[in-house]
């Protein structure tokens, strides 16, 4: 059995939700809304897998079914002023953002109408105008823009911060402790989230890297650190709400490692041969949406009612974006040179 | 019109820029205090400070994501690497993140960044600081890549490299430093894409770049006098956009093409210029084979005599427009 080295978070767990909320200013309305911002990205993947298998994708995809923790508690907490670097495994944090799903959808099937205009598919999806900088197909490929990004804010005296998500994989990638460095001597305003899912492709975690929790290479460049469960999404959020007004105060860098799993393969290749039936099942009973939603209905903030209607309600949200990237015109192959240059 | 050096040349060009502009700063290793490696940006950090001019460590990769990043965001970074066999280390942040930024985003993003770099031998520092690496910087869409010759067409180049919304591989000879030219005092930006007659002729087209430009011309000078061949020497400046319409012009007019460059022959530039002038109608024009005179496929040794020996020098140029002109097809 691998994930030896996962932490248990007992004593922080969040068990009673009121009071939490409360302890983090948020309204029962934010509750609602964060928990269908969950459901929205769970029932996206899904689609987005079944569009695969209809054979309506041309490309690749990379799902986060599982991790919508570490999406939604980290997409409450950003501003539309900051700016965000995401991974390629993306579609979660880019809807927690505030994503326009229809373009997303649009550009996942390479539509003229998709965010990208159907030139980057899955893997690049970026919307620069809303300060989204783009998800990224190479590994660590948002840390190598981050520090520049953190740098120009400084620069032009801003409030803005730049948050860049990355993976247990791009942990291992040397450019993070490059732009670590820059980051800490300069003091910029970068908050590095590492969103730990156990696997980088196939490779453990714990196998692949001389030491874990990645946050103590941060610590050890002087970077505050913290390791959470990124299953618990209120824990989510009150970590990234500090580690965000940290950037923003201008006190430099901040790094968060938060705990997850991603349910799908690593991408449409993925046979699962290196972790078993049983590891995944396992960590289902960690389900970021089942707990987000017991704790809710705990305390009486939506009903099973209530649930059944967030679900219709997402769903269609989905089936109306898929219509709407299915009635998207193609890109026009007359203008397969045009963007090359400004 | 004053004269002054390369290296002074490309120094205004910056200095200009950052007094216009308040987004253009400049970042890399050793630029302040020290003045950068050559001597660049002397005096720059006392008149912008430590703010714009941005002292970095080591992280090569790092400079260029970062050049990368403050781009996207609406600055305009110029970054200095110390030598252009450096930019190897920064592939990564160049070709899959600033060059295709702009494409890959469906058009809704501009990198508008200038990449610095001393290239070429003749200084004794041998295989890991004396390459000349265009060619691969050429072969990436989204990067244009400028290389000049004279400290006229650094200035007006570097200016419009700036100005420029992609991202700019802007190639310096580290031989022209000390070089000197005419540069206005006025203002003056040159047009990226923009091939430059350094030497009208009739009999041979001579294309080349960089510090080859004046080997070319000398070697021009004395087939004129010993042979009296003309020769006319195209420097197309900027090496991607590449200028074929006027190569193809000249040769043309001459009926012969001689390709020059420091880089290696194996998939070199001057394949590319032989090659697009082949496609246009001044192939017909062609009285001999296209030639290329280029580096030896070798790593640039130490040693002086061997180290000269691997790159184009005037003699070689000379033998070779006289074999080319002299020899009947």
């Amino acid at each position: 059995m691998s994930n030896n080295h996962l932490m248990e978070f007992d004593n922080e767990k969040t068990t009673d939700v009121l009071e939490k909320s409360k302890q983090l200013g948020l309204l029962e309305k934010d509750l609602v809304e964060m928990y269908r911002t969950m459901i929205s990205i769970r029932l996206f993947e899904e689609m987005a897998d079944k569009l695969y298998a209809l054979g309506k994708v041309h490309g690749t995809m990379h799902l986060s079914a599982g991790q919508e923790g570490v999406a939604v508690g980290t997409g409450k907490v950003m501003g539309a002023e900051d700016y965000l670097l995401n991974h390629h495994r993306g579609h979660g944090h880019f809807i927690a953002s505030g994503a326009d799903i229809k373009k997303m959808m649009a550009e996942f099937l390479g539509k003229e109408t998709g965010y990208c205009k159907g030139r980057g598919g899955s893997m690049h999806i970026a919307d620069v105008e809303a300060n989204n900088l783009g998800a990224n197909g190479i590994v660590g490929g948002g840390i190598q823009l981050a520090a520049g990004v953190g740098l120009a804010i400084k620069m032009m005296g801003e409030e803005r911060v730049v948050l860049v998500i990355f993976g247990d994989g791009a942990a291992n990638q040397g450019i993070l402790y490059e732009s670590f460095n820059m980051a800490a001597i300069w003091d910029l305003p970068v908050v590095y989230l590492c969103e730990n899912n156990q696997y980088g492709m196939s490779a453990d975690v714990t196998r692949v890297s001389s030491k874990v929790p990645f946050k103590e290479r941060a610590t050890a460049h002087g970077i505050p650190g913290y390791y959470i469960d990124g299953n618990d999404v209120l824990a989510v959020y009150e970590t990234m709400a500090n580690a965000v007004e940290h950037a923003r105060s201008r006190k430099g860098p901040v790094f968060v490692e938060a705990q997850t799993y991603r349910y799908f393969g690593h991408s449409k290749s993925d046979r699962n041969l290196y972790r078993t039936r049983d590891e995944i099942e396992e960590w289902k009973h960690r389900d970021p949406i089942e707990r987000f939603q017991k704790l809710l209905v705990d305390a009486n903030i939506i009903t099973e009612e209530d649930i059944e209607k967030i679900y219709q309600e997402m769903s269609q949200l989905i089936d109306e974006a898929v219509e709407f990237a299915e009635n998207s015109p193609e890109p026009d192959v007359s203008e397969v040179t045009e963007w090359v240059y400004a | 019109m004053p004269e002054i050096t390369y290296r002074q040349a490309i120094h205004d060009a910056m200095v200009e820029e950052m007094r216009r502009d308040g987004r253009v700063f400049l970042i890399g290793e050793d630029i302040g205090t020290y003045g950068g490696a050559f001597g660049v940006s002397a005096g720059m950090l006392e008149e912008f400070g430590p703010g714009r001019i941005v002292e970095t460590p080591i992280s090569e990769e790092a400079i260029i994501g970062a050049a990368a990043g403050a781009a996207m965001v609406g600055m305009r970074p110029i970054a200095e690497m110390m030598f252009m066999d450096f930019i190897l280390l920064t592939m990564e942040p160049l070709v899959n993140q600033a060059a295709k930024a702009r494409y890959m985003f469906g058009g809704k993003a501009t990198v508008p960044m200038v990449v610095r770099m001393p290239g070429g031998s003749g200084t004794g520092a041998a295989a890991q600081h004396s390459q000349s690496l265009e060619t691969i910087l050429m072969h990436i869409p989204g990067i244009k890549v400028v290389a000049p010759s004279t400290s006229y067409d650094a200035k007006g180049l570097l200016i419009s490299s700036i100005r420029d919304l992609n991202p700019i591989c802007f190639v310096e000879h580290k031989l022209l430093y000390k070089s000197k030219g005419e540069v206005p005092e006025e203002e003056y930006a040159i047009p990226l894409g923009v091939a430059d007659v350094k030497r009208e002729g009739r009999d041979l087209t001579l294309v080349a770049s960089g510090i080859m430009v004046h080997k070319s011309l000398d070697a021009a000078q004395i087939v004129a006098e010993e042979d009296g061949i003309s020769v006319e020497v195209v420097d197309p400046r900027t090496l991607r956009p590449l200028d074929v319409d006027t190569i193809a012009k000249s040769v043309k007019k001459t009926g012969r093409l001689l390709v020059v460059h420091e880089a290696v022959k194996t998939a070199g530039w001057a394949g590319e210029v032989m090659a697009s002038v082949s496609e246009t109608p001044s192939w017909d024009y062609l009285d001999a084979p296209m030639r290329r005179l280029t580096g030896k496929d070798v790593p640039i040794p130490y040693n002086r005599h061997l180290e000269a020996a691997a790159v184009p020098q005037v003699d070689d140029i000379v033998r070779e427009v006289r074999a080319i002109v002299n020899t009947q097809y």
